[in-house]
């Protein structure tokens, strides 16, 4: 297959899928609608809350999908004593915070559920960190644990207003906001420590983890100890420890993580473990799984070209249909995109301009 | 292999200028950028920087989409647009507060919903929910302060510094909301891709903060 004639995000696409199929996930294949109710009682785990609607022919009010990850969890049994690994490459429609505007969004992704180990969840990231390197260049994969990070605020017995303020400050590496706001709540200093440590504290795991052991609180260590050991599994070159990635932890458990690659201005890769959502939809297994959003590759590296077509070949009236596709085939055979029409188009810009005349096929004009 | 170049988006007018300094004294100088011409772009391929002057409302969008890696906006700016950006340090310049303003001897009409001027909508909005006060926002774009005065609205929710605007239209602060000053922001893809001399940077401010303190 000629690849050239993909787009970056189809190229993207395709590596990702020969990835995820390699290591055994299996297609999962959606309807583009889903009934909205899923999103209503789901709201806050959306990335937007604004959700394209209709009324089907049923009368059922339905949704055009926001999001991939809550269809398979309601669409899938999943295993307890094994683990369901699926992967997709579907669109979603959902505001896009940039312009306030829906938006058709392409994204593959993986889900993993059923009996979530450190095993499951190590190969999970390392799919994330070969994902990232398929999308070509350089990048990062920035790892948290909401677990840790609710052990250290847990001891702080913020109110629940105050635990808000000061995650949003955590997720902004907000240090002088949530210093201020535990001011306010009259956290002593000490007692502060912790926290502060997490949110001052990332970079390489190894070295992440060697500065915190003595800052958080047994409990913290424990995980953190469970996280290294994690870690260790992986390469390591292109990993951050970085608690200032904050998922919604009424959904989210344990590990999240996030990636970037360069010339992308945001995350291009976001996951986590989700048990709490499919135990809140009636389950009893665990889940985990991450998406990547090819549309934010649209115009990273683009070349554009200077020809819309190699070729264009015209012919007069008198040439019969059959030695106009012949002479096009040949023209075609030597490599060349080749566009037929009756005469010269005046607004596509070609390399060569070939005249069909009684039977004779003549270069005309060539701008190479 | 060429240097990174780090692109700063300063906001136009006495606070750019004020921060570039604190810029220039963390190791990013570009003396070009104070001649007194109408360029926007500036850049200093040896110490790896290039500055752009940008309006000031339009920084934190510069910075999100990552046209620049790092810039300076005002928390007004950030609180009203959200944009998704590191907040890193608070420059402490710039200082002023968010508040709500109303003519002088103002009683809240309790039994209706409070009408509100405001350029900043979603604060004004923000504010009054954490209060549980119903409101009817006004969104205006400049002199805010007439709106009362003519009747249009109860009171607004404004910007003030040294409240000489408000006193000179006989209007005065009821409610302050949040202070403000100039904060430097970070594309957080940036930020990981760019972290020394971001680090760098904000050591450098850091300590330049501490020290005018």
């Amino acid at each position: 297959m000629d690849e050239r004639v993909l787009q970056q995000e189809e190229r993207a696409s395709l590596s990702l899928r020969r990835l995820y199929a390699a290591y055994g996930y299996t297609h999962y294949k959606m309807s583009k609608f889903e009934e909205y109710d899923l999103y209503v009682q789901n709201k806050s785990f959306l990335v937007s809350d604004q959700v394209i609607t209709f009324t089907d022919t049923n009368g059922r009010l339905m949704a055009l999908k926001p999001d991939v990850t809550l269809s398979i969890v309601k669409n899938t049994d999943a295993p307890t004593e094994s683990v369901q690994k699926l992967y997709y490459d579907e669109n979603v429609y959902r505001v896009s915070g940039r312009d306030n505007a829906y938006r058709e969004i392409k994204q593959v992704g993986l889900e993993c559920q059923g009996r979530i180990d450190a095993a499951c969840i190590a190969e999970v990231l390392a799919l994330a960190e070969q994902s990232l390197c398929a999308l070509g260049g350089d990048y990062v994969l920035c790892v948290s644990h909401l677990g840790i990070l609710c052990a250290v605020l847990d001891a702080l017995s913020l109110s629940t207003r105050a635990r808000a303020r000061v995650l949003a400050c955590i997720a902004e590496k907000n240090l002088h906001g949530m210093e201020a706001i535990l001011e306010e709540e009259q956290v002593g200093v000490e007692e502060r420590a912790p926290l502060r440590a997490l949110l001052t504290t990332y970079g390489a795991p190894a070295e992440v983890v060697a500065r915190l052991r003595d800052a958080l609180p047994v409990s913290a260590c424990e995980m953190l100890n469970e996280l290294d050991c994690l870690l260790g599994a992986l390469s390591g070159a292109k990993l951050r420890l970085d608690f200032s990635i904050v998922q919604d932890m009424s959904y989210y458990n344990g590990i999240v993580f996030c990636g970037y690659v360069e010339k992308i201005p945001s995350r291009v890769l976001s996951g986590g473990q989700y048990d709490r959502l499919v135990q809140r939809m009636g389950k009893k297994t665990g889940a985990i799984g991450f998406a990547v959003y090819l549309d934010l590759l649209t115009g990273r590296d683009e070349e554009l070209s200077d020809y819309d077509v190699d070729a264009v070949l015209c012919y007069g009236s008198e040439s019969a249909p059959d030695a106009v596709l012949a002479a096009a085939a040949e023209l075609r055979a030597q490599g060349m995109c080749v566009t037929v029409q009756p005469s010269r188009p005046a607004a596509l810009r070609y390399r060569r301009l070939y005249q069909l005349e009684k039977g004779v096929c003549r270069l005309v004009e060539d701008r190479a | 292999m060429s240097k990174t170049v780090l692109n700063v988006a300063l906001p136009k007018g006495r606070l750019g200028e004020r921060v570039y300094t604190m810029f220039a004294n963390a190791g990013f100088p570009c003396p070009s950028i104070l001649e007194p011409n109408r360029k926007l772009i500036f850049e200093n391929e040896e110490c790896g920087v290039r500055y752009f002057w940008v309006k000031p409302s339009d920084v934190a969008i510069y910075v999100e989409r990552g046209a620049a890696d790092i810039g300076v906006a005002g928390k007004d700016i950030l609180l009203e647009y959200t944009p998704d950006v590191y907040e890193l340090l608070d420059l402490k310049t710039g200082v002023c507060k968010m508040a709500v303003a109303a003519p002088v001897g103002f009683r809240d009409p309790a039994h209706r919903a409070l009408r509100v001027a405001t350029k900043f909508s979603k604060i004004a909005a923000d504010y009054y929910a954490s209060r549980g006060r119903e409101i009817d926002i006004v969104h205006l774009n400049g002199s805010i302060e007439i709106a009362p005065i003519l009747g249009l609205t109860d009171v607004i929710v404004d910007i003030v510094e040294t409240g000489k605007t408000l006193k000179e239209n006989n209007l005065a602060v009821v409610e302050d909301i949040v202070p403000i000053s100039a904060r430097l922001i970070a594309n957080k893809a940036s930020f990981q891709f760019k972290n020394q001399p971001i680090e760098q940077i904000v050591a450098s401010l850091s300590a330049q903060c501490s020290a005018q303190a």
